[in-house]
């Protein structure tokens, strides 16, 4: 063989075995068994086999859920699918200081497991941004917003 | 600054990049009219995404890192796009200009995404409240960059010219597919990163200096590029190989 040939075949080769592998991951099922994180409905979903196993629950805080408590470092809030109101929801405990971003509304993943007594408790509470990123509405806005996230304290804001 | 700004830098950018191809003898000057152009847009990015551009409303100052995080990502998916287009070029019809391409713009590559992938990582830090969790995109942008790392240990491993270039040409197709898995990897599964910004998702200024910050890598994209692919043509014709260490007999060195 040629090895102009030879170079051709590999790159026909390499091309339908890339070309495979992608479809396979594209449309494939595969995306079903890579689970970064449940929403609360597809976790209450499992019933009693969701109890117990370290997960990851990912939604949005309901607003008013909130409750933290800075002496004792203890946090409380709902954590809802999507911001509709009859969105499932579950209640998170955590026992560590929130992140600066932490607020009413906002995406949160969080780790930890679901107990029998419908309490998810967490050790480690991430904050998730959405894409948007916004201009504050009014001109005095960004040294408030700086004071309220140095100050971390979700409840204020 | 205006929002045509940007896609008047792309047209004088992509203008000399093209003039740079297209004419040989154009080649000595246009990478410097190029460093300087982006030397200054770089300065303009400073003053336009520190202290134009507005905070963002829930992120505040932090928000600011997107100027530069997201641009170098992007420059680094097109380097490997070029790494990918020699690639094939060098599979079809051999030449050592496009093997040379392609390793110059791996290695570019590299830069730019590992680069990127730290800012990440320090924008995570205030705005997730963690430095790195094995989210789809964290994870799938890792990998991506692994696999080039392995590409070039790869080139730098393999002796005879000819195998080398073939089969990293083989392994650069192989590889690339670790591209569409990262792009496509927020909108595929669940992630705790934000998926791709659209212009409804962006205010006007913050998209303005996102997209100048975008026009100002470019330049260094292409300088590091052809600067890499100098280097790796010596390579190939025997310039930078070193002269022996031992001195020829009779002569006396100093």
């Amino acid at each position: 063989m040629k090895p102009e040939t030879r170079n051709r075949l590999i790159a026909v080769g390499a091309i339908l075995v890339a070309g495979a592998a992608l479809a396979w991951i594209a449309f494939g099922n595969i995306g079903d068994n890579l689970v970064y994180y449940w929403k609360p409905s597809e976790m209450v979903a499992q019933g009693e086999k969701a109890y117990g196993a370290t997960v990851r629950l990912g939604g949005v805080v309901v607003p008013g859920s909130v409750v933290w408590n800075p002496e004792h470092t203890s946090l409380s809030f709902q954590v809802a699918d999507t911001h509709a109101p009859t969105a499932v929801r579950v209640t998170v405990k955590s026992e560590q200081t929130p992140p600066q971003m932490f607020r009413e509304g906002i995406g949160v993943v969080v780790e930890g497991s679901f107990q029998s007594d419908q309490v998810f408790r967490t050790n480690r509470l991430m904050v998730n941004h959405s894409n948007e990123y916004r201009a504050p509405t009014d001109g005095g806005m960004p040294d408030d917003v700086m004071k309220s996230l140095s100050q971390a304290d979700p409840q204020k804001t | 600054m205006p929002s045509w700004a940007p896609l008047a830098a792309l047209v004088v950018v992509v203008g000399l990049i093209v003039l740079h191809l297209a004419v040989r003898s154009t080649r000595t000057w246009v990478w410097k009219v190029l460093t300087g152009l982006g030397s200054l847009m770089l300065v303009a990015l400073v003053y336009f995404g520190l202290f134009w551009a507005p905070p963002e409303a829930f992120m505040s100052d932090v928000g600011r890192i997107i100027y530069v995080h997201v641009p170098f990502v992007w420059m680094c998916m097109l380097a490997f796009t070029v790494n990918v287009g020699a690639a094939l070029a060098y599979l079809f019809k051999k030449s050592w200009r496009t093997d040379a391409l392609a390793e110059s713009s791996a290695e570019v590559g590299v830069f730019f995404g590992a680069t990127g992938v730290l800012m990440g990582s320090i924008w995570a830090r205030p705005t997730w409240g963690v430095w790195w969790d094995w989210d789809p995109r964290l994870i799938s942008t890792t990998v991506m960059l692994l696999v080039y790392v392995g590409y070039l240990a790869f080139r730098s491993f393999t002796e005879d010219p000819e195998r080398r270039a073939a089969w990293s040409a083989a392994a650069a197709i192989l590889g690339y597919v670790s591209l569409p898995i990262t792009w496509f990897s927020v909108q595929w599964w669940n992630s705790l990163h934000q998926r791709q910004s659209g212009s409804g998702t962006m205010d006007k200024p913050i998209r303005v200096v996102y997209f100048w910050g975008a026009v100002s890598f470019l330049t260094f994209l292409f300088v590091f590029i052809v600067k890499r692919y100098e280097i790796a043509r010596a390579r190939q014709t025997g310039a930078l190989e070193l002269p022996p260490l031992e001195a020829p007999k009779g002569q006396v060195t100093t």
